[in-house]
């Protein structure tokens, strides 16, 4: 099966007679209409009536106003009636069809005075919707009966989890087996163009076409909805799939009789879709990053884009987009209007980033979201960094900061803390280091802790997902010109013990100095992190981290809120993506086609870093984990299956058990088969061979000389090896 | 398992043989000499010089008198195993491919390149086994391959047939009474057969080739029996006896070989399950492709001659010969 864009089988099967089929109703839409120069003709209407003595006066005040967005062609006519006044409208003829276009746009709907407003329509217009044929009744539209859709979340009741594999021009979706590998649930050539994505909570799967993207679901993987963005290049969905952001390199050209898109889009580059409807919300431009377009040679600078440039608060309520250094727009969902009709300026912006959970804030009732943002220094005002609470658009927290290069901002998952990465620079702007400023946002006046015991600069920071401790990676400095990266270190952070349910400060548990890693995965659910070395040439290390070891714990631990334990150290060649299944039981390794050419294939492990499969598998380009909705049980539902879990999980050991069993059977058939085939096979053909030696007069003649002698006699070599050690010459007196 | 490492040749390894009581092994390359070396060390017992350019094939008759060999010199010459003298040389328009002798040594065949000028055929000499014979100067048979190059071909069973694998990936079952052709299959899509290496008995044969998979086929009606796939074009495949498994040899192609790691190129021996087509291990060692692999008559060792210009003799250690299957333990209980 190869769906592509167009010309996907529906339901049915398409093996109709050509001559059959009725195409007069196509042969009337798509007629071309051969009206090619009336195109630049325009009938201006509602115009007041006057006598022929005010024609003049009045084609020279409509003139004025129908040159000021194109020239026209000729004089205007304004027809007269016999009552010799005129009709209150006109036509004019401009010099090209784009000028008409515009006149149209700009013009139509303008007031002339108190009582009268300017029509202006294309000549054709009034051709095609003013003659007898338009049928000008109204007809309402006819409801399609209701179909019933495939359950969207149908892979959440099994136990395991789903994969998603693009390799060579394979896409197929697997469920990750413990002992047997991966399942095939579905396996299509041609499936996307350019790459596939899930969406945020596994719902959909994208595929990604030169005409548009398609997203697909349920058990039989139909499609479910389709976007039309001509030569789309990024896609990206708000956190709840409500919305889709289409981003393409080069801005769309739509014509005018583009079945989706309207002339709305024409020029623009990013499209924001409703994905229930598959309809268009609204449309944007690129905003170009700040910078020179060429660099210091003369040659253009490829500009980088911000991706994602449309960033959704968590609830979905909101988009927002920054244009740098000057404003953040946010636009209230579904009507993609501009919140309180304009942009928020907030001078010199460099980044900004909403809160990933809808904040709780410490005596705050109302409904709000919040960014964070930052600005550098400008002029002799500091760099500062500020918490924005939308609709409010009060701001909550700022900070200044001082001698600032450069600032990252990650938020917690839960929206906890927000942590501000901050290099900084020192006064001879030669050496560089880190502070890490956190912003507890859910204390009463959102304190700021300041963590500025790191000599070197962060290359790497991620916080634990649900929890209070965060991993960092610093690098040292890199010596001018030298091939080989920096060794960097490891940090482990979590906060002191303290009365609960107050946090207390954060300290740093341990460090480990002299690797090469540069990556940092926590599990979904927290506890586990694995530290690895991706993208690089002489380095491959995964290290496999328990934050929460349940062994001894060290004296000079015994204020901290973690045990830290290193469970185990992989090796995966090549890596060049790491993923945790959504569930935290697994870690996927993979190395992608797409960066090098070695060794393309799989690692499986599990939380504890012990390698379960590996599997080269060629041409792999991509491999994710299908995302699981958020659980829709309480936080009471959920104590009692954990309190209860010994007795959930025996019914899963119990499937596990005989499935193996089974496929473990099922081998060990297909063998005894393979094995007795064979057997009788080779009877059958020694058989035959024999009676045909015989017709042949040839008695029974040992061809293999394989058994008997060689056990009996076999032949000895032996072997006497003399070596020289060494010589001396001695003189006998 | 620690393997003997002969490194006699100056040049990558073309083919390698067993002579049937396995203690000799005779090798070509491309460096115009053959040798024979002692299979119990790796000891070299002698060469044969004569040939003018690279070697593609070498053969010996079942009792070890006389050795047949073929190379880009456009001649197939017969030597004498125990002298080295040169006993007889016929001269062609192309190359010779492969040369091979069939199961009683009467008959020896000759794959002859395509090239312009000359076609791709296979060529038929009755042998008389004795040194001292004259050999005919006239082939008594001659095939012509149209639709597709020849590259390996061979005698099946009591001589009943010869099978030739092509380049584009068919075999041909041809009769031996007339040279017409009987039978054809494709087997391996579209891409070049490399290697056929029969069973002992020359009812069934291994085929190997660029498309990275090796096949079992029978020779009386050229079904497939078995497949099995690797990740890496395959130059050579083997059937061990006593054991039912197969020997599989390659790795990147040659040319791409200076571009690849020794990690990359997987040049690497594989043993497979002949029945059950399950990966058993590999052998590793060679730092270039392994172009050919011959089995020990008797099973009890295997040698590869690789592009890197070494033959590396295994004898098979006592786990090779304990390991078992569960059904195949059963199997051999019943009996």
């Amino acid at each position: 099966m190869a769906p592509s864009f167009q010309d996907l089988p529906q339901d049915g099967v398409d093996d109709h007679d050509e001559d059959e089929i009725d195409f007069s109703d196509l042969q009337e839409a798509y007629n071309v209409h051969l009206e090619e120069g009336l195109d630049t003709f325009v009938v201006v209407d509602g115009l007041p009536v006057v006598p022929e003595e005010s024609r003049e006066k009045l084609t020279k005040f409509v003139g004025r106003k129908l040159t000021s967005v194109g020239r026209l062609k000729g004089e205007m006519f304004m027809p007269i009636d016999d009552s010799g006044k005129t009709q209150g409208f006109a036509f004019v003829e401009y010099e090209s069809p784009d000028q008409a276009a515009a006149a149209i746009k700009q013009l139509h709907g303008v007031p002339l005075d108190k009582k009268h407003t300017m029509a202006v329509n294309k000549l054709t217009d009034i051709d095609r919707y003013g003659n007898a044929d338009f049928d000008d009744e109204y007809h309402a539209p006819v409801l399609p009966d209701f179909a019933e859709k495939e359950h969207l979340r149908w892979w959440v009741g099994d136990g395991r989890d789903q994969l998603a594999m693009y390799r060579n021009d394979m896409v197929g979706v697997f469920w990750n087996e413990k002992e047997e590998g991966l399942e095939n649930c579905v396996d299509r050539e041609h499936w996307t163009e350019a790459f596939v994505q899930w969406s945020p909570l596994g719902t959909y799967l994208t595929s990604v076409h030169s005409q548009g993207v398609q997203l697909w679901g349920g058990p039989s993987w139909t499609r479910q909805m389709r976007f039309a963005h001509p030569g789309v290049n990024l896609v990206d969905f708000s956190p709840n799939e409500n919305y889709l952001v289409t981003w393409s390199h080069r801005p769309l050209t739509v014509d005018e009789n583009h079945p989706i898109l309207s002339v709305e889009e024409d020029g623009k580059n990013y499209i924001i879709w409703d994905i229930a409807t598959g309809k268009v919300l609204r449309s944007f431009v690129t905003i170009d990053l700040p910078g020179p377009p060429t660099d210091a040679e003369g040659n253009p600078v490829k500009k980088k884009i911000q991706w994602p440039a449309f960033k959704w608060s968590a609830d979905d309520k909101y988009v927002a987009r920054m244009t740098p250094a000057q404003s953040v727009s946010v636009y209230e969902l579904p009507r993609m209007n501009l919140l309180d009709k304009q942009s928020i300026k907030i001078e010199g912006i460099i980044d900004f980033e909403w809160s990933p959970a809808t904040p709780q804030r410490d005596s705050k009732k109302d409904y709000e979201q919040l960014f964070c943002f930052w600005t550098p220094e400008l002029g002799s005002n500091p760099a500062k960094v500020g918490l924005m609470s939308i609709p409010s658009k009060e701001i909550v927290r700022t900070r200044n900061l001082f001698n600032v290069s450069d600032a990252k901002l990650h938020w917690q998952s839960d929206a906890k803390y927000v942590c501000v990465k901050v290099d900084r620079h020192s006064k001879s702007k030669k050496s560089l280091a880190t502070n890490l400023e956190i912003f507890r946002v859910q204390e009463k006046g959102v304190p700021v802790e300041v963590v500025d015991a790191i000599k070197d600069t962060v290359i790497n920071f991620a916080w634990e997902p649900h929890g209070d401790r965060f991993v960092l990676i610093t690098a040292g400095e890199v010596p001018v010109g030298a091939a080989v990266p920096p060794k960097t270190s490891i940090s482990f952070f979590c906060p002191e013990k303290v009365k609960p349910p107050a946090v207390g400060n954060f300290k740093l548990i341990k460090t480990i100095d002299k690797k090469n890693s540069n990556a940092i995965y926590w599990s979904p659910k927290g506890r586990f992190v694995v530290v690895a070395t991706v993208h690089s040439n002489q380095s491959f290390d995964l290290d496999f981290w328990d934050l929460d070891f349940e062994g001894e714990k060290e004296e000079k631990d015994k204020d901290l809120t973690a045990n830290l334990q290193l469970m185990a150290t992989g090796d995966h060649y090549g890596v060049t993506d790491i993923e945790w299944d959504p569930s935290g039981r697994y870690v996927i390794t993979s190395a992608s086609v797409w960066k090098h050419q070695m060794e393309n294939g799989y690692h499986l492990y599990d939380f504890k870093g012990e390698l379960l499969r590996e599997e080269p598998v060629e041409k792999i380009k991509q491999l994710l984990w299908r995302p699981r909705p958020t659980t829709m049980l309480s936080k009471d539902e959920q104590k009692k299956i954990r309190k209860n879990l010994r007795e959930y999980s025996r019914v899963f050991d119990q499937e596990d058990e005989d499935r193996k069993n089974t496929a473990n059977r099922e081998v060990i058939e297909r063998r005894r088969r393979a094995l007795e085939e064979w057997l009788a096979w080779r009877r059958a053909t020694e058989e035959d061979v024999r009676e045909e030696r015989s017709e042949l007069g040839l008695e029974k003649l040992d061809i293999n000389g394989v058994d008997g002698d060689d056990e009996a006699g076999g032949e000895y070599v032996e072997e006497i090896v003399e070596e020289i050690i060494d010589e001396t010459e001695e003189v006998v007196t | 398992m620690r393997p003997i490492l002969i490194s006699g040749h100056e040049r990558s390894l073309t083919q390698v043989k067993y002579n049937k009581d396995g203690d000799i092994i005779f090798s070509v390359s491309k460096d115009h000499v053959i040798c024979a070396w002692f299979s119990a060390n790796g000891e070299r017992l002698g060469t044969y010089h004569g040939h003018q350019g690279a070697l593609w094939s070498v053969d010996v008759d079942p009792t070890t008198t006389l050795l047949a060999s073929g190379g880009a010199d456009d001649t197939m010459r017969l030597w004498d195993v125990k002298t080295g003298k040169l006993l007889k040389t016929w001269e062609f328009h192309s190359s010779i491919k492969r040369v091979e002798f069939n199961e009683d040594g009467t008959r020896l065949l000759g794959v002859t390149e395509k090239r312009q000028g000359a076609v791709s055929s296979i060529v038929v000499y009755d042998i008389t086994v004795d040194v001292d014979a004259k050999q005919p100067d006239e082939h008594s048979l001659r095939i012509v391959c149209q639709e597709s190059k020849a590259t390996v071909a061979g005698f099946s069973y009591l001589s009943k047939f010869i099978i030739s694998g092509h380049e584009d990936g068919t075999v041909t079952q041809w009769s031996m009474k007339d040279g017409l052709e009987e039978l054809g299959a494709t087997v391996h899509e579209n891409e070049p057969i490399t290697d056929l290496q029969w069973s002992q008995d020359r009812t069934y044969f291994i085929t190997s080739s660029k498309d990275k998979t090796a096949k079992l086929i029978t020779a009386h009606d050229l079904e497939v029996l078995k497949t099995y796939p690797t990740d890496t074009p395959l130059n050579s495949a083997c059937m061990t006896p006593k054991k039912d498994y197969v020997i599989l040899g390659g790795g990147q192609a040659a040319a791409d070989v200076t571009r690849t790691s020794a990690r990359q190129g997987k040049f690497e021996a594989r043993f497979f399950h002949k029945i059950f087509e399950e990966e058993i291990g590999r052998v590793r060692g060679h730092f270039g492709p392994l172009n050919y692999v011959a089995v020990h008559p008797h099973g009890t060792g295997y040698c590869s001659g690789g592009e890197d210009g070494y033959i590396r003799v295994h004898h098979f250690d006592k786990p090779y010969f304990d390991f078992t299957y569960e059904v195949e333990r059963e199997q051999a209980a019943k009996i």
